[in-house]
């Protein structure tokens, strides 16, 4: 870093520059909110987005909550052939099987459980799944909780799930457990 | 007596009601004003019903829940200075305000009421010396928590209010022998005068350099960014690491008392006070020969809304300033106080001095 | 009114004055002074004097104290830190020369005391301040600049040689 100069020791003017600056920006702003105020079509005076309210377009590679695909019946389209539970490096796949009562199709999960506690989010188990069974499109990304058994979700949650929209946002209810709905 | 005393009652009151009442808004211009510099929208959750109002409900919520937080005190402070030193810092910051005029004279009853709270001949002395006194409440609160974070940090804040403050008395004299008098009311009274016929006498075109001395002293009395170093909100521990609930909101209300003094003083001194150019008693004169006669009624109360006007610029100047310049450090701030603005002040009233002298007293 | 308000004040100054003396823990003393110090400045307002009393408040409480409490901070780490005093003997001295002062101040107070008189006038502005350290006591005014200035060349001497 070089030495400052004689203009910037003196420090005022190097002051003047950035007040000059900032109260650019604060004018701009303001006007800018202003417009918005009086109903004025027009660029945002903050570049910030309002959370809950709003939300950024997410990517449709982003890799959210995960859910189970259906079949028309309803019925979930996994075989439980236990590949994701093998492939899955943080072991938080647990699931039990059961006879189908289709003798077309092998299995199907009594238990599919997920625990977003252990998971990190690799993907792996999507990649895995030779049936499409499971998927991590649904846009959620809202699951805190404060205990840890409320990060375990089970077979029905992940059941109830539909896929986000174009841009991203989320079309099922956001998951609360129940020592959050207070 | 009973309408002299009526009177008395409401010309400090209506001071009280004006510096509280701003302190309270400060918390939400700061955060505000600071969010729209950023690019950001700022404190806009809180909510009575539903309603937000632009976050001004915020300085609500936030007294609430200081009021309603646990008052902690450490089991080796001192207890009487613990809990003396918040009072005593917001004390010395409010009663400053009381000499500060805020109109020209009333007629109210047949009397003639100067608008400000207590009318002093010696003014500006009397600003200087409780800001000088609130340096105690910091040395209390620093000492008497028994932590000695907050020890060193009440020991930089002292430092760095005297240096200031030295500087602040310093930078103000050349005003004061411009005009003759401490009394502040005399002093802007002084600054409704036009130089060459057409240029309003303010402090600021008289003395400029004066007015930049006095800010930058001003900033460093009330420890705000870019001279708060004895607090250093994100890293440094200050002198009230031990406070919290109210008391630690007292501390706060200190900061932004002392801002709105500060503003106070400097419109007063350097922006002709409640001055508006070519204002006088009778209405409006032009210097190109032009008047409006007004009633002295609307008169004062433009004079009033001008202070007030010229307060807010000033702070929100101040807050500018709070939010655009990076601290200081120690030593940079000490070497300022002491090598950059004191020797100026003092070359300013020698200045001045010689100017008064070769111009003849006017 | 004038009376009361000099009873109010006076007892306050007497009161902390006898707190600096009697407390134990050092920093109380000293912000007791300092209470001491603005009741005096108070006085002087009583008595018109506005000038002195603000020079009152800034010099010695704004100024002078503040470098006190801020050496015993520094200086004292803890509030029980009271052993027993070295030099004890010296206090004897105390009690003789404070007798002769009060003699003193009986002497030159005594026989014209007629309670506290009005305000002075306008001799306490800040004009007549200047006006009379300029005049009449201009060589006790810059005897005290010369001593001050050799104080703070002392303390510039010593502080260098530390350095």
């Amino acid at each position: 870093m070089s030495p400052m100069n004689l203009r910037q020791r003196f420090y005022l003017v190097e002051v003047l520059t950035g007040l000059w600056l900032t109260a650019a920006h604060f004018f701009r702003n303001m006007g800018r909110h202003t417009a918005r105020a009086f109903g004025r079509k027009g660029t945002s005076g903050a570049v910030t987005i309002q959370y809950p309210e709003e939300r950024r377009p997410y990517s449709p590679r982003l890799r959210s909550l995960h859910r189970l695909v259906r079949r028309e019946d309803g019925s979930p389209r996994c075989v439980a052939c236990m590949m994701c539970e093998t492939v899955c490096p943080a072991h938080c796949i647990y699931i039990v099987a059961d006879e189908h009562p289709n003798p077309e199709i092998e299995k199907v999960p009594r238990r599919f459980d997920i625990d977003l506690g252990k998971c990190v989010f690799c993907g792996y188990c999507v990649e895995a799944c030779p049936e499409d069974a499971i998927r991590m499109d649904t846009g959620i990304l809202e699951f805190s909780s404060y205990s840890r058994g409320g990060m375990i979700y089970s077979k029905d949650m992940l059941l109830s799930f539909e896929p986000a929209d174009a841009s991203g946002r989320p079309r099922s209810p956001i998951p609360l457990p129940a020592d959050r709905r207070a | 007596m009973l309408i002299d005393l009526g009177i008395a009652f409401g010309r400090v009151a209506f001071v009280m009601l004006f510096v509280l009442n701003v302190a309270a808004l400060l918390g939400w211009v700061e955060r505000k004003q600071s969010a729209i510099m950023q690019d950001r929208i700022g404190a806009n959750r809180a909510s009575i019903f539903g309603f937000r109002v632009l976050g001004l409900f915020h300085p609500l919520a936030d007294t609430l829940k200081m009021l309603t937080k646990e008052d902690f005190r450490p089991a080796r402070a001192d207890r009487l200075l613990f809990d003396l030193a918040p009072a005593v810092s917001v004390f010395f910051a409010l009663v400053a305000f009381a000499s500060i005029p805020f109109g020209d004279t009333l007629r109210v009853a047949g009397r003639v009421v100067p608008l400000q709270a207590v009318t002093l001949n010696v003014g500006v002395l009397y600003v200087l010396a409780m800001l000088s006194l609130g340096v105690y409440g910091v040395m209390m609160a620093g000492w008497s928590s028994a932590n000695n974070y907050a020890l060193l940090g009440g020991q930089r804040a002292a430092a760095l209010m005297i240096s200031a403050e030295i500087a602040i008395g310093a930078s103000i004299m050349g005003v004061v022998m411009i005009h003759g008098s401490l009394n502040l009311m005399d002093i802007v009274r002084g600054q409704g005068y036009l130089l060459w016929g057409w240029v309003p006498a303010w402090g600021i075109i008289t003395q400029p350099l004066a007015f930049i001395l006095f800010v930058t002293a001003g900033i460093a009395a009330t420890k705000r960014i870019p001279f708060d170093m004895p607090e250093g909100e994100s890293e440094i521990i200050g002198y009230f690491v031990e406070y919290s609930g109210m008391k630690f909101g007292m501390f706060l209300m200190t900061d932004m008392v002392e801002t709105i003094v500060l503003a106070g003083l400097s419109t007063s001194l350097f922006l002709g006070g409640w001055q508006i150019p070519y204002l006088f008693a009778e209405g409006f004169h032009f210097p190109w020969g032009a008047g409006i006669a007004l009633p002295p009624l609307l008169v004062t109360l433009l004079q009033v809304s001008a202070f007030v006007g010229k307060v807010a610029a000033v702070i929100f100047v101040l807050m500018l300033i709070r939010w655009t310049l990076p601290r200081f450090r120690y030593d940079q701030a000490m070497r300022l106080g002491w090598l950059g603005l004191f020797p100026l002040a003092i070359a300013n009233i020698v200045l001045t001095g010689l100017v008064l002298a070769a111009w003849g007293n006017r | 009114m004038a009376h009361v308000a000099f009873f109010a004040i006076a007892a306050i100054a007497v009161a902390s004055a006898l707190g600096l003396i009697l407390r134990p823990n050092a920093i109380h003393g000293a912000l007791f002074l300092v209470v001491n110090l603005g009741s005096v400045a108070a006085l002087y307002l009583t008595l018109g004097a506005e000038f002195l009393a603000a020079a009152q408040v800034i010099v010695y409480a704004g100024a002078i104290m503040v470098l006190f409490v801020f050496a015993i901070m520094v200086l004292i780490p803890g509030k029980e830190e009271t052993g027993p005093d070295p030099r004890r003997g010296a206090r004897l001295v105390a009690v003789p020369v404070g007798a002769l002062l009060l003699l003193l101040l009986v002497i030159a107070v005594g026989g014209r005391w007629s309670g506290p008189r009005g305000p002075a006038g306008p001799s306490g502005s800040a004009g007549a301040v200047g006006r009379l350290l300029f005049t009449n006591y201009l060589f006790p005014f810059e005897l005290t600049s010369v001593l001050l200035l050799a104080a703070m060349v002392g303390v510039l001497l010593l502080a260098r040689r530390r350095a």
